[in-house]
């Protein structure tokens, strides 16, 4: 990979770009950069262009203009293999309705990526019920996922992402299906052990008690990131916060 | 602060300040004359405005307010800086962004600036109810969940600036 090497703090940047879906510009010159092990909150209306920012910078969707970086690298000049590899072995996703395949069970579900990336069977799923034993639905590692409810569906989406030890993880509006308590906790864990494991996570959403849960906040707008909107600040009481 | 604001429109008598004033923030909440002319002479006292001489006439004080630079500056300071996240504050962010609208000044940015106020308390929130007592987590939500109204609100008047500023310059002062 050529060019200039990207500053070593931010893991995932873009830079100016631009995403057109046939006369739609969904993106016009977006630019945001990650650091390792941050945690980026993107927000914004329906329809401003955050979940392309995503796409894009997850490999996803390739930008019209503009860069992505990725490690070091132009991620949006590798061939659609390159990226694909990429998206298996350092990328996780969680998305609004998990994706999972209904048919298997929630340690299928958690193994496969596992198994897709040539783990041996037997450490796959002990790596699977372990990480569904850490998001507290150990006991349903034998139910078919279609059978689970939607919080017990997106913890196991999360323990699927989390299960490669991604270098990012990218969530677009992880809690969109689940009711305020539900989503709660899923926010906890994802971002809890995303913490313990140091990934970088990148969530999109346009619900503001999810963003709190980042690090960083921004927004995006007509298709352009706006400035920070809220960088972690002093330790402020209970008492005070609250008034 | 908002008498003030009101004043920057052109300079006005007592009696007009406080019809405008009830029309556009008292909902149903009339302020006291008494009140209108005792924050009229502490604004003089400080050098915000400027009473004219009393003119000739009917009526409680035909004496003429103008808005001076200091008065304008204080205005725009305090326009332009965020209210302290708390719940329900949306009396003093209707004040700000309708007096934002009618003086031609940028409520957009305005708004965006207390929404980056609010997403930073949230964020702290969100931090402290991660390691804190189930008391502290319940306290904690109370103050989110209302947090999170106020910035529904900021959201949605930021997408009708365009119609608000229409009717607040346009169409006169609303019916009580």
């Amino acid at each position: 990979m050529n060019g200039p090497v990207v500053t070593r703090a931010h893991l995932v940047e873009a830079r100016n770009v631009a995403k057109s879906f046939g006369q739609t510009e969904a993106l016009r010159g977006a630019s945001v950069a990650v650091g390792q092990g941050e945690i980026l909150a993107v927000m914004g209306p329906s329809g401003s262009g955050k979940s392309t920012l995503l796409h894009c910078l997850a490999g996803i969707f390739t930008p019209d203009r503009g860069e992505v970086w990725f490690d070091g690298g132009r991620l949006d000049a590798l061939s659609e293999a390159e990226r694909t590899k990429l998206r298996r072995t350092a990328f996780g996703f969680v998305f609004q309705f998990g994706q999972l395949v209904p048919e298997l069970t929630a340690a299928d579900n958690v193994a496969l990526p596992l198994l897709l990336n040539r783990v041996r069977r037997r450490a796959a799923y002990k790596t699977a019920d372990a990480w569904l034993d850490r998001l507290g639905i150990g006991d349903k590692g034998a139910n078919r996922t279609g059978e689970l409810s939607g919080g017990e569906a997106q913890r196991v989406a999360v323990a699927r992402a989390l299960a490669l030890g991604p270098k990012v993880i990218f969530a677009d509006e992880p809690t969109g299906s689940l009711d305020s308590l539900t989503g709660e906790k899923v926010m906890d864990m994802l971002t809890g052990l995303a913490r313990e494991a140091g990934s970088t996570v990148v969530i999109v959403t346009h619900d503001a008690r999810v963003a709190a849960h980042a690090d960083r906040v921004v927004m995006v707008r007509d298709g352009l990131v706006s400035g920070d909107l809220g960088a972690i600040g002093e330790q402020v009481s209970v008492a005070k916060a609250a008034r | 602060m908002t008498l003030l604001g009101l004043l920057e429109r052109a300079p006005s008598h007592g009696y007009d300040l406080k019809r405008d004033y009830d029309a556009y923030f008292g909902r149903g909440r009339q302020l006291p004359f008494g009140q209108v002319y005792s924050t009229l002479g502490r604004l003089a006292r400080d050098g915000m405005v400027a009473g004219g001489d009393a003119e000739p006439g009917e009526g409680p004080d035909r004496k003429t307010y103008s808005i001076t630079d200091a008065g304008r500056a204080e205005v725009d300071a305090w326009l332009a800086d965020p209210v302290e996240p708390e719940p329900h504050l949306q009396t003093i962010l209707f004040a700000k962004v309708t007096l934002a609208l009618m003086l031609g000044k940028p409520a957009a940015d305005y708004l965006d600036r207390q929404r980056s106020s609010h997403i930073r308390r949230m964020q702290e929130l969100t931090r402290l109810r991660r390691d804190g007592a189930l008391v502290d987590v319940l306290l904690a939500d109370h103050a989110l969940f209302h947090l999170e109204a106020d910035l529904r609100w900021i959201d949605l008047t930021s997408a009708r600036l365009t119609e608000l500023a229409a009717v607040v310059n346009s169409e006169g002062a609303p019916k009580q």
